[in-house]
């Protein structure tokens, strides 16, 4: 079976006037389908950098990125957005709600940019708070929730236009223990039961250890892939 | 239609912010539409005036009288098919402060040339058979709350009588108004004779005459034939049609219409600044919002146009409400300075949403390249 996600000699540059920053080195990688990848690291090893070019977010200096058959590497930024939209669903680590729409509002933005008729819109709304086990706080603004709350409303929203793949920027890197077991635990459902693709970059190895592979970053290289004990 | 909670909510994310600039930009609006109401309010009552009626007065001025004797002659120019005249006569009523518009005609030849005003067969008749009778506008009457039947005393500071008195009787037999509407029927008119008859000075003169013409084409002749005849007389005459009049009058305070365009350009141009002020602030705070709505699939051309839908709307309704206090206060401004309840025009209207959007398009075009500049990687680490 062909992996979900292919990368072949990645790597990235930043370059500030004379200065060049070389975050990712010939980096490869293969995530099979439903896998659940933790990619660990220190600050600075490149972990957000990696997670942003899987996304679609950025592009690389070199190498090549083929998702579930596609290679985004050779996308024009028109075609990656819409690519975007049909493909990924991120999780940021501080929510990235929007303060003033609704939970239910937040969740249906990606769903704006489709055909769907209103009701269909609100149905699928209705079917991914339902997901999050969020459905009685559907018109709580993002100030009236818990953390952990606003965080379920944006994996509603990850997950509305049922994306492949599910990409995870420290989710509970902004959450008390408790929210960090429930979110950890929403994530493991959506990979196990639900057989989303789930990257996720984390500095804790508790959430880590929820995930079937881990993966290590260390100034821009690529450990070996290791898959979880439990 | 989809997008409008999105838009909706972008412009209510800082409430206080959007009322604020609502109320500036209405404000504006209302100043425009009053402002430039006034110049195409003039420009309604320049049109409502025939231009089938000249004027004849003297060229020393309207206060200066011209012969009665000169009738004849104007109505021996070719090209004149109708003529009346007409005698100002300056008073007020109980106090000087309650000015009247009164003047004393010829009531045959007067509403011959004047069509356009509407008098019953019924007050005519009683005109005519009442020497000291007077016919007012019907707002006048309803101003002064006088009745047909009424009796009321004018005191002219202009005229007196041979007595010496100023007081001058008249009795309220019938009333007029315009038949097209925005003109105000505000006049008192009598008989000529009697004030002839009865007044110490300047017998057998009048201030104009109304001269009718059939074809508005030869009026430029027809003024310039009548003039010539008075060219060596002792009051020469200055005959124009009444378009070209109210429109020489208004050219004497000023260009109006420089001085009013001035006022509305620098209004609307502190405008762009406080709307782009504004949008710039929205877009710049909604940074990582941005960058989020991106992040989804949200392309530039979406998120310019989001802003774009936003600054439409704050812009739309503040000229909604702008204008739509105009509209409500124009008529009555217009009342106030005597010209008669003229409405704001719908070309004001139509120009005033062209204003609002051409502006919240120009007021939109930095926020809305800065927001599809957006790096969405950047603005998601907050740089």
């Amino acid at each position: 079976m062909a992996p979900l996600l292919s990368i072949t000699g990645l790597s990235k540059i930043y370059t500030r006037g004379k200065e060049r920053l070389e975050v990712l080195k010939d980096v490869n990688l293969s995530v099979e389908e439903g896998e659940f990848l933790a990619l660990m690291g220190p600050s600075g090893s490149g972990k957000t950098t990696l997670l942003n070019l899987i996304g679609g977010l950025d592009k690389p200096t070199a190498g090549r990125i083929e998702v579930g058959g596609e290679v985004i590497t050779t996308l024009s930024q028109r075609q990656l957005t819409k690519w975007r939209a049909r493909h990924v669903g991120f999780i940021f680590q501080f929510y990235n709600l929007l303060p003033v729409l609704s939970a239910a509002r937040n969740v249906e933005v990606p769903l704006y940019l489709t055909n769907l008729s209103g009701a269909e819109r609100r149905r699928r709304v209705a079917v991914a708070l339902e997901l999050v086990d969020l459905s009685d706080r559907a018109s709580h603004k993002p100030a009236e929730l818990s953390g952990g709350q606003q965080q379920r409303v944006a994996i509603a929203r990850a997950l509305v236009s049922d994306p492949n793949l599910l990409v995870c920027d420290e989710p509970t890197g902004d959450l008390d223990q408790d929210s960090t077991d429930s979110i950890l635990d929403l994530l493991h459902s959506l990979n196990h039961d639900h057989g989303k693709t789930i990257i996720m970059v984390t500095h804790d190895p508790r959430a880590a250890e929820r995930a079937t592979m881990q993966i290590h970053l260390n100034k821009g290289l690529l450990g070996h892939k290791l898959e979880a004990i439990s | 239609m989809k997008y409008l909670p999105l838009i909706w909510a972008g412009l209510w994310r800082k409430p206080a912010r959007t009322i604020l600039t609502l109320l500036s930009v209405s404000v504006a609006f209302l100043l425009f539409g009053t402002l430039h109401g006034v110049i195409a309010g003039f420009d309604t009552g320049i049109e409502m005036l025939s231009d089938t009626r000249l004027r004849v007065q003297s060229r020393a001025g309207i206060l200066t009288g011209l012969p009665l004797a000169h009738l004849p002659d104007i109505e021996s120019v070719d090209g004149v098919a109708g003529l009346g005249y007409f005698a100002i006569f300056p008073s007020y009523f109980q106090v000087p402060l309650n000015p009247i518009a009164a003047g004393a005609v010829e009531m045959d030849r007067f509403f011959q040339g004047f069509p356009d005003v509407a008098i019953s067969e019924e007050h005519q008749q009683a005109m005519k058979s009442n020497r000291m009778g007077a016919i007012i506008g019907e707002d006048l009457a309803i101003e002064h709350a006088w009745e047909i039947g009424d009796r009321v005393t004018l005191t002219s500071g202009f005229w007196a009588k041979e007595d010496g008195t100023r007081d001058w009787s008249f009795e309220i037999v019938g009333t007029y108004r315009f038949k097209g509407a925005g003109l105000p029927s505000n006049e008192f008119w009598f008989h000529y004779e009697y004030l002839d008859e009865a007044r110490s000075r300047a017998k057998g003169t009048v201030h104009l005459y109304f001269v009718t013409i059939d074809d508005p084409l030869l009026a430029g002749r027809i003024s310039a034939d009548i003039d010539r005849l008075f060219i060596n007389a002792t009051y020469p005459t200055i005959t124009e049609n009444e378009k070209d009049w109210l429109r020489s009058r208004l050219d004497q305070i000023g260009n109006i219409e420089f001085f009013v365009n001035a006022i509305i350009g620098a209004v609307l141009f502190t405008l762009l600044f406080l709307t782009g002020n504004t949008m710039m602030q929205s877009v710049r705070e909604r940074t990582p919002e941005l960058a989020v709505l991106k992040t989804y699939g949200y392309s530039d051309v979406m998120i310019i146009l989001l802003v774009l839908a936003e600054a439409l709307i704050l812009c739309v309704i503040a000229a909604l409400l702008g204008l739509g206090m105009a509209s409500l206060a124009f008529p009555s401004i217009f009342a106030g300075l005597g010209v008669g309840p003229i409405p704001l025009t719908l070309s004001v209207i139509v120009d005033g949403f062209a204003i609002a959007i051409l502006l919240a398009v120009l007021s939109t075009v930095p926020p809305a390249w800065r927001a599809q500049r957006l790096n969405i990687v950047d603005a998601l680490a907050g740089k």
